[in-house]
Formats: C-alpha cells, sequence, structure tokens
C-alpha cells in the first residue's frame, strides 16, 4: 500500500514545488541582505552577486549608525514589546482562569464580552483613541502603545488561555484548597506554571504584531524619544530614499532582530499553530 | 462548582481577577470604538463639538469630492481581497498539502522558510519589494531579461492599473505562510484510520486530498477567508509604506486604511478632520461588520463539523 505516496516521481515534484516556493519567499530578503555590504557601484553593476574583496562596503551601515539613532528605537521597540506581553499574559491570565474555574452570573456574558475584540480591529477606534491620549498626557509616551497593545492583545489572549485552564486537574487545585492555600495562590503557584506552554504561544502569537506596528507608533508616539523600530526605520528611509547603501543597511538592520526572535522561538510558534491553538 | 458561600456573598477574589483585563481592555478598546461611532455624529464649528447627526455620512456618500475617493477605496480594498482569496489562499492550501505528506523530508525547513516573510513588518516588505521592481535598480528586468521576457516588464508599482494588484500580490508573498500553518494543522489532525479507508477503496494521491481531506479542512478554510477579510479592511501599513499616504499612483492603491489616515490628518493643503475621520472609521466597522456575520451566520452555522 502507499504506492501514491511513495512513488519517486511524486517525491521529486513535492521537493521540487517547495524549493520554488522557498526561493520566492527568501530571495527578496537574501538581495536586501547582500547588496547592504556592496559600494554603490556595485549595487547596480550586478545586484545579484555575492559582495566580494573588491566591491565589499560598509559605508551604508556607517550612515545609517551616525545618522539614525538606530539604538534608541531598538529599545523602545523592546519596552514597548516586553511591556506589552507582560501585561497581556498577566491580566488575560487572570481573567481566563476567572472565566474558565468560577461558576458566577454573567460569566458567559463576560467571556463573550471580552472576545468580541477577537474580529473587531482595534485601529477603528483611532480617533477616539488618540483624543483620550491626548486628554490624558499619554500621547508621545511609550505607555500609550503599551496600554493599546495591551488591550488589543488581551481578547485572543483570554480566549486561548481559558481553554488551556479548563484542562487543569480540578483535584489539584481542590488539593491545594485543603491544604489553606487562597484563591489567589492556587492560581499564581498551582496554575500558572501549568499552562506556561500556552502561555508561551500567546506571547509569540503577540510578539511578531506589536514588533512590527506602524500605524499606532505613526498616530500615538511619532516623537523622536520614543519612536519604534519599525516607525523610525520607515522614517529614515524616507529621508534617505536616493542613498541606496543607507536604505539596504537599514532594512537589513530592522530585519536581524526580527530574524533574531524567529530563531529563538519559531519551534514554539510553530507548534503553538499547529496544536490548533487557534481554530 | 468550587466554592460556593452564601449566596450574597460577592467572591472577592473573582472581581480582582477579572477587573484589570475589562478594565484594560473597555477603556482603550470598547469605549474609543463607540466614542468614534459617537463622534462621526459631530462636528466642528469654531472651537466647539456640535451635534449634526447624519449629516457627515451624507457628505461622505453624497458629496461627489468624497463619495468619489470612499468608493474607490472601498472598490480597491475589494480587489485587494480577491486577489488574497484567489492567490493566497489557494496557494497556501497547496504548500500546506505538499508538507502533510507523510515521510516527507526536510518539512520543517520548508515550514520554517516559508513562514519568514511573514514575520517581517510591512516597511522592510514594502520597501524592499519597491526596490526589487524598481527600473533604477534593475533586478526585476533583469530576471525577466534571463527567462526571455523583458518586453512583460513594467514599472509596476509606478503604473495605476498596474499598482494595486503588485502591491496586493506583495502583501499575498508576506502573508502565504499564514493559510498554510492553518491549513497545514487541519491537515495533521486528520485521523489515519479515514486516509487508510480510503486508500483501501483506492482513492489515493489527488484524489483522496480533493475528495476526502477538503471536505475536512472546509471550516479552516472558512475561518482563513474571514481572517483575511478583517485584515484586509484594516490594512494600511503596507500601502503606506510602499507609497505614503497619498497611496499613489493617483489613488490608485487607495484603500479604506489609507483614505482614512489621509482625513484624519490631512495631507498636503486639507486640514485632518477627526469627526470625517471617523465617518469613516465607521463605515469601515460596517463593512467589516457584515463580512463577520455572513461568514457567522451564513458560512459557519452552515458548515458540517466532523468529530474525530
Amino acid at each position: 500500500m502507499n504506492r501514491a505516496r511513495q512513488n519517486p516521481l511524486n517525491t521529486a515534484a513535492a521537493h521540487g514545488a517547495l524549493i520554488l516556493y522557498t526561493l520566492i519567499a527568501l530571495f527578496p530578503v537574501f538581495v536586501i541582505v547582500i547588496n547592504s555590504f556592496k559600494t554603490r557601484k556595485a549595487i547596480f553593476r550586478d545586484p545579484m552577486a555575492l559582495p566580494d574583496t573588491d566591491s565589499f562596503s560598509l559605508i551604508g551601515y556607517q550612515t545609517v549608525l551616525k545618522q539614525g539613532d538606530f539604538f534608541l528605537y531598538f529599545q523602545n521597540s523592546m519596552i514597548v514589546t516586553v511591556g506589552s506581553l507582560f501585561f497581556i499574559l498577566l491580566f488575560g491570565a487572570m481573567a481566563a482562569f476567572a472565566l474558565a474555574e468560577y461558576r458566577f452570573r454573567g460569566n458567559l456574558i463576560m467571556g463573550l464580552y471580552l472576545a468580541l475584540g477577537i474580529m473587531i480591529p482595534i485601529r477603528i477606534g483611532t480617533v477616539a483613541i488618540l483624543e483620550m491620549m491626548v486628554q490624558t498626557g499619554l500621547v508621545n509616551t511609550l505607555w500609550a502603545l503599551i496600554l493599546v497593545y495591551t488591550a488589543q492583545g488581551l481578547p485572543l489572549a483570554v480566549f486561548i488561555l481559558s481553554e488551556f485552564m479548563r484542562q487543569v486537574s480540578d483535584d489539584l487545585k481542590n488539593a491545594g484548597r485543603i491544604d489553606g492555600l487562597s484563591e489567589y495562590r492556587i492560581f499564581f503557584r498551582l496554575v500558572l506554571p501549568l499552562v506556561r506552554p500556552a502561555m508561551a504561544t500567546v506571547a509569540v502569537f503577540n510578539m511578531i504584531p506589536i514588533w512590527n506596528d506602524l500605524w499606532f507608533p505613526l498616530i500615538l508616539a511619532p516623537a523622536e524619544e520614543v519612536k519604534t523600530l519599525t516607525l523610525g526605520s520607515q522614517v529614515f528611509i524616507g529621508q534617505f530614499v536616493t542613498d541606496w547603501n543607507a536604505v539596504l543597511s537599514a532594512l537589513s538592520l530592522a530585519i536581524l532582530p526580527v530574524m533574531a526572535l524567529y530563531v529563538i522561538f519559531s519551534r514554539q510558534l510553530i507548534r503553538g499553530i499547529t496544536s490548533g491553538a487557534v481554530k | 462548582m468550587t466554592d460556593r458561600p452564601g449566596k450574597s456573598k460577592i467572591r472577592w477574589h473573582i472581581v480582582v481577577f477579572l477587573a484589570p483585563a475589562v478594565l484594560v481592555y473597555t477603556a482603550v478598546m470598547i469605549y474609543p470604538l463607540f466614542n468614534t461611532l459617537r463622534l462621526s455624529l459631530f462636528t466642528e464649528v469654531g472651537n466647539d463639538r456640535v451635534f449634526v447627526g447624519l449629516q457627515n455620512f451624507r457628505t461622505l456618500f453624497g458629496n461627489p469630492n468624497w463619495s468619489g475617493q470612499f468608493w474607490n477605496a472601498l472598490g480597491n480594498n475589494f480587489w485587494f481581497f480577491i486577489i488574497h482569496m484567489l492567490v493566497q489562499n489557494p496557494i497556501g492550501i497547496a504548500l500546506a498539502a505538499i508538507l502533510s505528506h507523510p515521510r516527507l523530508r526536510f518539512a520543517g525547513f520548508y515550514r520554517s522558510a516559508i513562514f519568514i516573510p511573514t514575520i517581517l513588518s510591512f516597511v522592510i516588505v514594502g520597501f524592499a519589494w519597491k526596490l526589487i521592481l524598481s527600473p533604477i535598480w534593475g533586478i526585476a528586468p533583469g530576471m525577466l531579461d534571463a527567462v526571455g521576457l523583458k518586453s512583460l516588464y513594467a514599472p509596476w508599482l509606478g503604473k495605476q492599473e498596474y499598482a494595486l494588484t503588485t502591491l496586493a500580490l506583495v502583501s499575498v508573498w508576506q502573508f502565504v505562510g499564514i493559510p498554510m500553518m492553518l491549513i497545514y494543522a487541519a491537515l495533521l489532525s486528520i485521523p489515519d484510520e479515514i486516509l487508510e479507508a480510503a486508500e483501501v477503496e483506492g482513492i489515493t494521491g489527488f484524489a483522496a486530498f480533493w475528495k476526502i481531506k477538503l471536505p475536512l479542512i472546509l471550516p479552516s478554510i472558512g475561518i482563513i477567508s474571514v481572517l483575511t477579510f478583517v485584515a484586509n479592511f484594516n490594512a494600511f501599513d503596507l500601502i503606506y509604506a510602499a507609497q505614503g499616504a497619498l497611496a499613489g499612483p493617483d489613488f490608485s492603491t487607495d484603500i479604506l486604511g489609507t483614505f482614512m489616515y489621509r482625513t484624519f490628518f490631512g495631507f498636503q493643503l486639507q486640514l485632518g478632520d477627526p469627526h470625517m475621520g471617523s465617518t469613516i472609521a465607521s463605515a469601515m466597522f460596517a463593512v467589516i461588520l457584515v463580512g463577520v456575520c455572513v461568514y457567522l451566520f451564513g458560512i459557519q452555522s452552515r458548515m458540517r463539523r466532523y468529530q474525530f
């Protein structure tokens, strides 16, 4: 049996199709990165060639590091992403626990209310969000971004985490209660460690959209000292549009941290998606 | 179930657990959402906010200056969505079907590599493709030349008739990893017994995919379609990064997100108008709501789900 699956011709065709698509997926990234290490002349003379001793140059990176404050942007992106993830996970897990663990009036309604935000994009409310941030003086602070991303991430986090918390054994929690643990201790000491894999999935899902967002940094925090890396590179590239060395280097520098995160977390991300966390 | 003390006693720990999430979510997401809908009923006269009822909507749909732009953006947005449905989702399904073959070597490598564009920001993707397609640099014409198709080359992003389709295809290139992963997960969850039973009946290969697997993954395809719809109708970043807020050439790549941004913040000589911005946001909200309801009531409730 399984003749069709083992046919070498089929296997070759499958690999052919996958290799072709992998090349399509990686080619633009490859072209950008190799050309960022070349002299201006070499970029235009032969864009597909790898840099060699003759054409190698770091002039683009020098411009970028001199002109743009990329370390500050990177730091801002880091603070916003880590801060938002912290609040999404903490608040999301607490609410998910309440919904999964206790029976109370309005449990179902509350769950539906929190799930509303999964389908409705927060961007629709931008005008009023900006107005609110101006009134509270949070505009041009990283807090504005952290708050918005926390609100944006909570619905899916609560949804996924409460699914997982329903699977935590009741015996364990009841044993804790008999030992006199408070409900808070049961949550923090017993339940949270058990749903760590689900928390990692939620974190990885939220991390990439937050890091890459352009809309809210552009609207809520465009000032120089709070620019995120995504907005910073957008503005920088817009200004240096004719300096190809600088643009290519800025793009490569912007790719770098995301790729590093991806290499670290890709296994978690793929396991999260394929375990059916989003169904 | 867990604890039921006296009926009237408030169990404070539930309040404490729920409060932070509900407060942040309500204050930063739900309240502004409704406030934006409310603001669309006002306008600014002098320095005062005046209630004008549906006047802004009358302007948006009745005034030819506004309605022309609105229908242009909405139409472009639909085209953007259709390209995603016709190109992104079939390619994603095909890749997932190939990847889910048992005993395929390097499946993990392909999967991770094909997902890479999805993690890149719109700024990187927009500029990278702008450079590659640029007639100045010559990568795209050079590659077409290599396969003898140089005559097909045009500066796609600069031509009114091609720019939107080109950007939609760039977005497809970026996001094909998402349907691929979700369908891949759905295909893996089909039990082997079903496929083996089909094989005994002589259904293998393509036939097995069309007749057995595809019907079983239809619910996932439905979810992917509605996710694509919502994502496309509040898209903004890619167009802004590649073409700027004016969504050139001559507004041919303007979609609802860029239209709202321009109206809200103003551009060139036109001043920003938060109330018209809210009006457009309300229209976007209506479009998304209709799409989600069509999915929930029209498609999802009629779809048969199989429990394994």
